[in-house]
């Protein structure tokens, strides 16, 4: 985040410091529902009745936690690799169709080679499944490297083609038998395994944790982090210090990818065991939001990704107990993303009016 | 009685625990030229971005005309008269001139009268003899022209209280005379004018009155025909600053740096040959922008190049990326610090960091070592004394000169063989600039080899052992110091060879 929020600080400029920067999220986020609350009083109905049921839904119960957890774990991936390209500069709209791809080319060779013992099996489908998604994502790195092509188009556009594509293939050469443009179920010792049994929830909630931390790790301990950090703070200043800027481009770009796709691939191979059409509800746009509300931090990350988890998972017993429409937590989560943006914007506009 | 135009009352100004201003007063009188002094990190930006309600003063008053005044925005302090040119341009590259000038302007007259505006723009402008073409497209300026396009922007809202912050930083010296010129002109039009310059032969030329801050402090105020240069110097920096330099004579060894046959500019009808040896420093003058900065980026290797040969040590190091180059041995001091030096909001550990991220003790299997980096930035900030509030603070939020003091440190402590040192003390403090020198002259001692780049032909003569000029990126001349007659470099500079009149 380093480059964006600095930038328009124009006042007292601090280093900028990550937990205060965390606690403006979490006030961001006390308001929206505050707000929200405001709306669900003025259809009728009670904002109080309607938030412990969100919350019951969300933590009422053994399997609910779960239910919270899963949904949050590919919000961890594309959330934390959103905020890796960011650190880099670099603005990954493209989370979204990393995970499709990511998630189809684990469970296609999972299915190719399933007379592998399931400690190689399952090792080896994450890999290809990240591999997939660094492709995807390098593409753009690369284009943005050597052709200067604007990084957010590029992966927005592979987003629609990540999705078409995976969809064609799903409904057609690697559809299973039935109606469903689905693939077959991938053989066990190639899913996650689960955490709690009858429950979606399975270890892959340990892999995001740690992926989490990893990056974090990378980014703040490691020459290469550094590297890519500085590049994405001054890239002219980087090259003349010897840093490759179209290699750590390229490179950002192509992790950024792998981490989305570990979204997709805990979908396909950990909660549902195959690859379904269609099957993210935009984990990776959401990924963008909990990349800008966890500030890179990955403490910011974690708890930003398990909240709108929560608030997925609780939706549909607010909507059962208290009347609420379940897009109701879309509005939540929408107004988050406002007053989050809102004092950028306001900084945005006063430093135009300063310049003028 | 006697009412000051501006005053600024007992200003304090803290930043996270480190006081910037303390208890600072300044008054200016109307139409007068004050000029404030002070070492790099004195206080004088901040305490003008206090006038200009950038900052707000945690105590002390402002007062205009007698009255007091409450700034807590830049729109106030618009209102009130008051503008500033920045240090660094706040300009539109790809807008004229003139629209720079109009943009944002009148808020609610959207519909903008052009040709109106033209006129007055235009009268303004020649009122000042600014001799600016109000249709150039801004990026196309020198660093001159863009500096005046602030100053008539500012002169366009009707400002009659101007700050400059460090004007002649960035002029050649053809320019700085100039901007006294036009400095000069305002204050017969009545204008205020706040002039913040390390460079005391202006502040005699142009200023009525000084005043002098130190470590964010007062020390004093006084008429020009009141104190002489050498008195400033002391107020300043606390003791006696010796202007001249004894330097050794050596004998120098063999060649580090070898430039064959290089084409600066595409323009240039010659090529560029010169090579640097070990414990000399060879100072290239000319004016800036004649091949200057593509000299340093081609060594560097962060600027391509067709024809000729780089060689370093003996090896050609054509073919080799910026960090093979810099591994082998070379430390860069680049003349724009900010684009290629500095990481603003890292700490300034992080920005020791900067081209030695891969390196023991800094580094090891590519795992940073923190504690290295932070020992060996305090060893720095001590040895270079350098003033910061902590080794966690950015280096963006440092006082022009101590940011670099950490890149000449940077560059210096890893023991290159050459120093490629580009405008090494541009903005820096009279005693920063002599620290700087000294540590120069020092690393020619060690037997370093050192190409200074500089448009200050006073550091290029105290300085260099040999000396060549650059004009229209080709090398006019290139021998020793002493060879030079009195005036040649002066004329070389402007492209005109001694002796055969003028060639171009
Ligand atoms: N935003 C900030 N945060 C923290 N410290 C600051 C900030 N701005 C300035 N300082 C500190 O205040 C001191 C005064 O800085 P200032 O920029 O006013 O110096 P200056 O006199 O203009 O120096 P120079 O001649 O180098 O421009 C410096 O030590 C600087 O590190
Ligand atoms: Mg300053």
């Amino acid at each position: 985040m380093g480059k964006w929020n600095v930038k328009f600080k124009m006042k007292d400029n601090v280093p900028n410091n990550q937990h205060s920067d965390f606690i403006l999220s979490m006030i961001a986020m006390v308001c929206s529902f505050l707000v929200a609350g405001i709306f669900i009083l003025l259809v009728g109905q009670s904002p109080v009745a309607a938030y412990i049921a969100l919350f019951q839904g969300a933590f009422g119960s053994v399997s609910s936690i779960a239910n919270t957890l899963c949904k949050s774990v590919p919000l961890m991936f594309t959330g934390i690799a959103v905020a890796f390209a960011m650190k880099g500069g670099l603005l990954n709209v493209g989370a979204e169709g990393q995970l499709y791809i990511g998630a189809l080319a684990s469970v296609v060779l999972a299915l190719k080679l399933p007379n592998l013992p399931g400690f190689i099996l399952l090792p080896v489908s994450i890999l290809f499944g990240c591999l997939g998604g660094m492709v995807w994502g390098g593409i753009a790195g690369f284009l943005k490297a050597k052709r200067g092509v604007n990084e957010v188009i590029v992966t927005l556009m592979m987003n629609y083609i990540a999705i078409l594509f995976t969809s064609y293939l799903v409904n057609g050469p690697f559809k299973a038998e039935g109606m469903v443009p689905q693939t077959e179920v991938v053989p066990t010792g190639a899913a996650f395994p689960k955490l709690i049994p009858r429950t979606q929830l399975t270890v892959t909630l340990f892999l995001a944790i740690l992926v989490v931390i990893l990056v974090y790790l990378f980014l703040q301990k490691t020459s290469w982090g550094y590297e890519i950090r500085a590049v994405g703070e001054n890239s002219s200043a980087a090259e003349a210090g010897g840093i490759h800027i179209t290699k750590t481009t390229i490179l950002t770009m192509a992790i950024s990818g792998g981490i989305a796709a570990l979204a997709g691939i805990s979908e396909s191979l950990g909660t549902y065991g195959r690859f379904i059409d269609n099957f993210s509800p935009s984990f990776g746009f959401t990924g963008i939001a909990i990349a800008v509300l966890g500030k890179g931090n990955p403490f910011g990350t974690i708890i930003t990704a398990i909240l709108f988890g929560a608030m997925d998972a609780g939706s549909m017993r607010m909507n059962r107990v208290a009347g609420i429409s379940a897009s109701m937590v879309n509005v939540i989560q929408g107004l988050v993303i406002l007053f989050i943006a809102a004092p950028q914007i306001y900084r945005i506009l006063l430093a135009g009016r300063r310049k003028s | 009685m006697n009412v000051y135009h501006v005053e600024l009352k007992e200003i304090t100004k803290r930043f996270s625990g480190f006081i910037a201003n303390d208890h600072i007063n300044l008054s200016v009188k109307r139409g007068e030229i004050h000029s404030l002094l002070g070492e790099n990190g004195a206080g004088k930006t901040t305490l003008m971005k206090i006038l200009l309600g950038l900052y707000s003063a945690d105590e002390g008053s402002l007062w205009i005309d007698g009255k007091e005044v409450h700034i807590t925005n830049p729109r106030i302090a618009f209102q009130l008269g008051i503008g500033m040119v920045h240090q660094h341009f706040m300009l539109v590259n790809n807008l004229s001139v003139l629209e720079n000038i109009i943009l944002g302007q009148e808020p609610g007259n959207v519909s903008l009268d052009m040709k109106k505006s033209y006129k007055i723009v235009q009268e303004l402008s020649t009122k000042y003899n600014f001799a600016l073409d109000l249709n150039a497209k801004v990026e196309d300026l020198s660093v001159g022209m863009k500096q005046r396009v602030e100053i008539l922007k500012i002169l366009y809202r009707g400002a009659d209280i101007i700050i400059l912050d460090e004007p002649t930083a960035v002029l050649t010296p053809q320019e700085a005379d100039k901007l006294m010129k036009i400095l000069h002109d305002m204050k017969q039009q009545g204008k205020t004018i706040i002039f913040i310059t390390h460079k005391l032969n202006e502040t005699m030329e142009v200023a009525d009155r000084i005043t002098v801050l130190r470590n964010g402090k007062n020390v004093i105020t006084v008429n020009k025909e009141d104190t002489t240069p050498e008195e400033l110097a002391k107020f300043m920096v606390g003791r006696d600053i010796c202007f001249t330099i004894e330097k050794s004579k050596k004998k120098r060894g063999k060649p580090i740096l070898s430039i064959e046959n290089v084409k600066l500019l595409p323009q240039a009808s010659d090529t560029v040959s010169l090579s640097v040896h070990e414990g000399e420093i060879v100072g290239i003058a000319g004016v800036e922008g004649n091949g200057q900065r593509e000299l340093e980026e081609i060594i560097l290797g962060l600027r391509k190049y067709k024809n000729g040969t780089i060689s370093l040590l003996g090896v050609n190091i054509n073919s080799m990326t910026t960090k093979v180059r810099k591994d082998l041995g070379i430390g860069y001091i680049p003349s724009d610090r900010h684009k290629r030096a500095m990481l603003s909001n890292f700490t300034i550990a992080d920005n020791y960091l900067l081209g030695y991220h891969f390196r023991a003790p800094f580094s090891s299997k590519g795992i940073l070592k923190k504690r290295e980096v932070e020992k060996h930035s305090k060893d720095m900030i001590e040895c270079f004394q350098i003033k910061v509030s902590g080794l966690h603070q950015s280096i963006g939020s440092l006082s022009g000169g101590n940011q670099q003091k950490v890149i000449v440190s940077r560059e210096v402590s890893q023991n290159p063989h050459l120093i490629i040192a580009a405008q090494p003390t541009r903005g820096l403090d009279i005693g920063a600039i002599e620290y700087i020198h000294n540590q120069l002259l020092r690393l020619r001692d060690e037997g370093k080899a050192i190409l200074l780049i500089s448009a200050e032909l006073t550091e290029i003569l105290k300085l260099s052992d040999r000396i060549g000029v650059l004009y229209k990126g080709e090398l006019m001349e290139l021998k020793e110091t002493d060879e030079y007659a009195e005036g040649e470099i002066g004329l070389l500079m402007a492209g005109r060879k001694a002796g055969i009149g003028t060639n171009g």
